[in-house]
């Protein structure tokens, strides 16, 4: 059985679509990444999955329970964190896991053990009121609030927004601990580089499913020949490239810039000749695979 | 330092030696650096390295306790007010107005940098013009596209034609295309001659900078080129540099 299926969800606001016609299933055990920018529709689907809004459109089942008809006992299986920290500022870290822990009939000791090595992280914080953590330790307290019921899935919206690279690891390395004890982890997240660590996932843009699979099943598919291109001085060189015959598209990456090609019309040698050509100096070029960045670029087009 | 005015001093900023305490916590811990006129100047740390606070003494919102320094020939001790008419700033957060429309928007925040009226009459057109986004004028700001409210945000924060803007996580949660047509635009920007003060947590953009600070529990653990950088640290990305870097870290955010 899929731990998530949702068939031909569809969602407006008013005049806005901010879902459209979505389906899509998550294997038990897995985790799933939906990857996309802000405005996507990503939080909205959340909020239709873990039974906090009706869909206008469409059907779906967590664990076999449909999202309409059984939300209560969805409720009881899942763990959600939003994407803003909405736990009780003005309680403690003891008195917020306590909560929690009540709500769902449950002690934090009889599920200890699924949350012992994030929580020992902040139990030396236990008295402190939530409100007064570091953003880091929010997350952490967010974190053990939504596994002190031992869900089977659980959902984090976000969770690496505006999180600096050494955390966004370091919170991911948890990701996995947290699937290795059984939870199927459905994760939202605008960063690309994030994609390559789900077992699968669903690329969104504008409410559109815009490609799904596993990062090797999406990075397969991209159509064009790809070149990692440098030269001196950068931005000149990117306009330059744009204006080159059987281009199809040219974007900045880190240290060099990829630029997409219709192998059929041009390759590497010409457009490295071309640049050298316009006076660039330094000029190297090299064929390179697409990353999911790369395949979200060139989806959007469409 | 002189508090005079030196026009032809080569950098848009000169910090020494500046720190910020609240109370027994030192946020900002005896920093000191140069950012020269027209360059792109990464400012990158973890969460919590400070550089929040830092950034509020630069744009003179917040006054250290203890350093000197100029910020656009300007003290940062006692000009407060005149750095903040000589910056430009732009947050993640969309900051303009969303039930105003695009035009008044501009027409706002011309006023509040205290153009005349034909001055911003002239700018908006002109603006309108380079963003092409004349047909969307008198469209309320809050329904324009998230890379076109970018793009607008990024050009009222430089109407009253500073020489520094400084930009807060410009780019986070924007989708990969527009974050590097944004990108273009910080370009062309340098390009006039505008010196950048960027922070980020993509590390790709760290590698478009001329230079960059990594700043570590409230000091500047490592300041300069991505490409020297990269070779300093046995890096092939900026991405692992900053890792590397970031990792000393002891204190709590």
């Amino acid at each position: 059985m899929n731990a998530i299926e949702i068939e031909h969800i569809s969602k407006n606001y008013k005049t806005v679509s901010a879902v459209k016609d979505i389906s899509l299933s998550v294997k038990e055990g897995e985790i799933f990444g939906l990857i996309g920018p802000d405005g996507a529709g990503k939080t909205t689907l959340f909020r239709i999955m873990t039974t906090l809004m009706l869909a206008d459109a469409g059907k779906g089942r967590i664990c076999g329970f449909d999202i309409v008809k059984d939300y209560a006992q969805i409720r009881q299986i899942i763990g959600y964190m939003p994407g803003r920290f909405s736990l009780y500022q003005d309680l403690s870290v003891q008195e917020n896991i306590d909560f929690f822990a009540t709500m769902f009939g449950t002690t934090l000791q009889d599920n200890y053990e699924t949350i012992r090595e994030i929580y020992s992280q902040i139990e030396p914080f236990r008295k402190r009121k939530a409100g007064k953590l570091s953003g880091g330790m929010k997350q952490k307290l967010a974190l053990c609030c939504a596994l002190v019921h031992k869900p089977s899935v659980l959902f984090l919206d976000e969770p690496t927004t505006g999180v600096d690279a050494v955390s966004r690891k370091d919170f991911w390395n948890m990701l996995y601990r947290i699937k290795a004890s059984g939870v199927t982890v459905f994760v939202s997240t605008p960063y690309m580089d994030e994609a390559g660590l789900c077992d699968r996932m669903a690329l969104i843009r504008q409410g559109n499913i815009i490609d799904t699979g596993t990062p090797a099943e999406i990075v397969a598919k991209y159509p064009y020949a790809l070149l990692a291109v440098k030269g001196t001085p950068m931005y000149p060189l990117l306009k330059e490239l744009r204006k080159l015959d059987g281009v199809i598209s040219c974007f900045s990456f880190g240290d060099s810039h990829h630029l997409a090609y219709d192998p059929a019309k041009t390759q590497k040698e010409n457009i490295l000749a071309a640049a050298v050509a316009a006076g660039f100096k330094d000029c190297t070029a090299w064929e390179i695979k697409p990353g999911i960045e790369d395949c979200f670029m060139q989806l959007s087009e469409q | 330092m002189s508090t005079e005015l030196d026009t032809n001093s080569s950098y848009a900023m000169e910090i020494r030696n500046l720190t910020k305490k609240f109370g027994n916590f030192t946020a900002v811990d005896n920093i000191s650096f140069n950012v020269r006129k027209g360059e792109i100047f990464g400012f990158l740390g973890a969460n919590g390295a400070g550089k929040t606070t830092a950034m509020k003494i630069l744009c003179g919102l917040s006054r250290p306790t203890a350093g000197e320094g100029t910020v656009a020939g300007f003290d940062i001790n006692n000009e407060q007010e005149k750095i903040k008419r000589h910056i430009g700033y732009m947050s993640q957060k969309f900051a303009l107005y969303p039930d105003l429309t695009v035009r008044e928007n501009i027409r706002l925040f011309g006023g509040i940098y205290g153009l005349a009226d034909p001055e911003i009459k002239a700018k908006t057109n002109n603006m309108l013009q380079t963003l092409e986004m004349e047909n969307v004028r008198d469209k309320l700001a809050g329904e324009l596209p998230l890379g076109w409210k970018q793009k607008l945000s990024f050009s009222i924060a430089l109407i009253h034609g500073p020489e520094i803007i400084f930009l807060d996580e410009p780019t986070g949660g924007v989708d990969p295309e527009t974050r590097r047509r944004f990108w273009e635009m910080i370009y062309e920007a340098s390009e006039k001659g505008i010196t950048v003060f960027v922070t980020t947590h993509y590390m790709d953009e760290a590698e478009y900078c001329d230079r960059v600070s990594i700043m570590v529990d409230g000091r500047i653990e490592a300041l300069d080129s991505p490409a020297a950088l990269k070779t300093k640290y046995k890096a092939t990305n900026m991405d692992a540099v900053f890792r590397t870097i970031a990792r000393k870290a002891q204190r709590e955010e």
